[in-house]
């Protein structure tokens, strides 16, 4: 028999599997397909403060390998998710969730992280400094250390859940970033969010997504995830959640092996909605493949000799 | 919603970019005309949304313009093929909110759900009156299938080379009760204004999901956002903000 659990900042996960923030809505469009509750956990739609439309269609484009994204944070704002979402999330999932807040000032992160704060079910808090897609905002609090660490500050003054702080790609030096969280307080990093891209049209001359620019993610970007996951692994004690790309049992192993302590699938959901139900029920299978008997002594293995 | 594979049966072109597919499988998934299935091709990311055409217990047709990478593919599959699809995706035409004459005005490849739609509408003892617009003769498809049905058809071409001359808004009949279409944008806004009673509209947008996870295919209706994989993509008329 082969351990598939792991641990997550005291809470122990029945798997190390989590479907990233964006791919999953509130997780009702899954739970109509398979029981949810074989997930780990599951990181929920990128809450704010206040309630957003997003950008302008089109928003996704196809890319080799992948695909760019421009949602803009399209969610009910705060209150609703904590009035509508959670008491309909209660009736399909038992375990603790993974609260996904993104925001425009450090108050407004605050803010949004205290109402959740209270919500039994919020296992966690993760903290999105690092979204692509809006203008003024998110990502530049995960663009330098020093904003990195104002948002982890004024979360963790406001919770006594665990934060994870959502970590962008597109910066010069990803580890520093996330040092700047730890020393903050911040309880683990997520990395990573999508890679800042674009698409044009051959026929209008014009960028295919109506926002410009977007955020790519899917199997292209898994080596670039990995390797920053890598690095940030050698630079904090804190865990690290990994994502960028994984769409099969082997890339959770080998995510895990770079220092990931549990994985997130993000696109892998949208393609095949069955993508993370089908990555742990094939994970005993790879695991015995390759002698691991408990995934959770795996992390950080290829750090080791 | 349903995840199956389904076979190929027959694949051929209706005009030179106009395709017809026909798939064998399960078709209990769908529920209703104007839904569409998402499909998965080689070497794509992406699934493909296409409207479904037609069903019956053995199988549906799916009626697709060749536009780029994605249905240039589906164009050189051969039967015997297998394919995953998810099936019966979003919310497609009530036939029961339509009036005892209803129009179903189609343009170019919006076509193709108005043909199970006036299936649908035969089925429910209603009238359904084929508006079908396109550019040119060369580019004209299912007249002979909608004219099987037994129903009154108006064909119009943009440059007056088959049928009527004109656009679609130029040959809606008089008397109606109401309308469902399927078309480009600047058809639909057309309809919408020529049209006094209310009426369905099956919308387009770039999906990335097709079944309600990305929000990727939102917009804004009277009645708040709706993503047009789940709540859409038939719309009412009254809910399109221009």
């Amino acid at each position: 028999m082969v351990d598939l659990r792991v641990d997550l900042s005291g809470i122990m996960l029945d798997n190390p599997v989590i479907p990233a923030s964006g791919t999953f809505g509130y997780g009702q469009e899954f739970a109509a397909l398979y029981d949810i509750n074989c997930l780990g956990t599951f990181s929920f739609k990128g809450t704010t403060q206040d309630p957003r439309f997003g950008n302008p269609t089109p928003r996704i484009a196809e890319t080799p390998a992948g695909m760019l994204n421009a949602v803009g944070l399209q969610n009910p704002g705060v209150e609703k998710v904590v009035a509508e979402e959670l008491p309909r999330l209660r009736q399909i999932f038992r375990k603790p969730v993974m609260a996904n807040v993104s925001g425009f000032s450090v108050e407004e992160y605050a803010h949004t992280c205290a109402l959740l704060d209270r919500e039994e079910q919020v296992g966690w808090l993760e903290v999105n400094i690092s979204c692509p897609n809006v203008h003024n905002g998110g990502m530049s609090f995960g663009a330098t250390p020093e904003a990195a660490a104002r948002v982890t500050r004024a979360v963790k003054a406001v919770t006594t859940k665990p934060v994870y702080m959502k970590l962008s790609p597109n910066v010069a030096d990803i580890a520093a970033i996330a040092q700047a969280c730890e020393e903050a307080g911040a309880d683990g990093v997520s990395l990573i969010n999508t890679l800042l891209g674009m698409r044009f049209d051959l026929k209008s001359r014009r960028p295919l997504l109506a926002n410009g620019t977007g955020g790519l993610s899917g199997p292209a970007v898994f080596p670039v995830a990995l390797r920053m996951v890598y690095q940030v692994y050698e630079a904090v004690h804190i865990p690290v959640i990994g994502m960028g790309g994984v769409s099969s049992a082997e890339d959770v192993i080998e995510m895990m092996l770079a220092g990931a302590a549990a994985v997130e699938v993000g696109a892998a959901n949208l393609v095949n909605p069955y993508a993370c139900r089908d990555i742990i029920q094939d994970l005993p299978r790879v695991m015995e493949k390759y002698g691991i008997r408990s995934l959770r002594e795996i992390t950080g293995g290829a750090h080791h000799g | 919603m349903k995840q199956d594979r389904y076979t190929v049966t027959r694949n051929k072109a209706l005009t030179p970019e106009v395709w017809e597919l026909r798939l064998t499988g399960d078709t209990s998934p769908i529920t209703a005309p104007g839904q569409f299935v998402n499909i998965q091709l080689e070497g794509q990311f992406l699934r493909r949304p296409i409207s479904i055409c037609d069903w019956d217990g053995d199988g549906l047709t799916l009626v697709y313009k060749v536009v780029g990478r994605g249905t240039e593919r589906m164009a050189c599959l051969k039967p015997g093929q297998t394919l995953d699809l998810l099936c019966g995706l979003g919310n497609g035409f009530d036939v029961s909110q339509c009036g005892s004459r209803t129009l179903v005005i189609g343009g170019g490849v919006g076509i193709p759900p108005l043909y199970g739609l006036a299936k649908a509408l035969l089925a429910a003892g209603k009238t359904p009156v084929a508006v079908l617009g396109f550019n040119t003769k060369s580019e004209v498809f299912y007249e002979e299938a909608f004219r099987e049905l037994g129903i009154e058809v108006i064909v119009t071409t943009a440059d007056g080379s088959y049928g009527e001359k004109g656009f679609v808004t130029d040959a809606l009949p008089a008397d109606y009760g109401y309308f469902c279409a399927c078309g480009p944008l600047p058809m639909l806004r057309a309809v919408c204004q020529r049209t006094e009673t209310s009426g369905l509209l099956s919308l387009e947008e770039r999906m990335g999901c097709g079944f309600g996870a990305c929000m990727g295919c939102t917009c804004q209706t009277a009645s708040g956002p709706k993503r047009l994989c789940k709540e859409g993509p038939v719309l009412e008329k009254e809910e399109i903000l221009w």
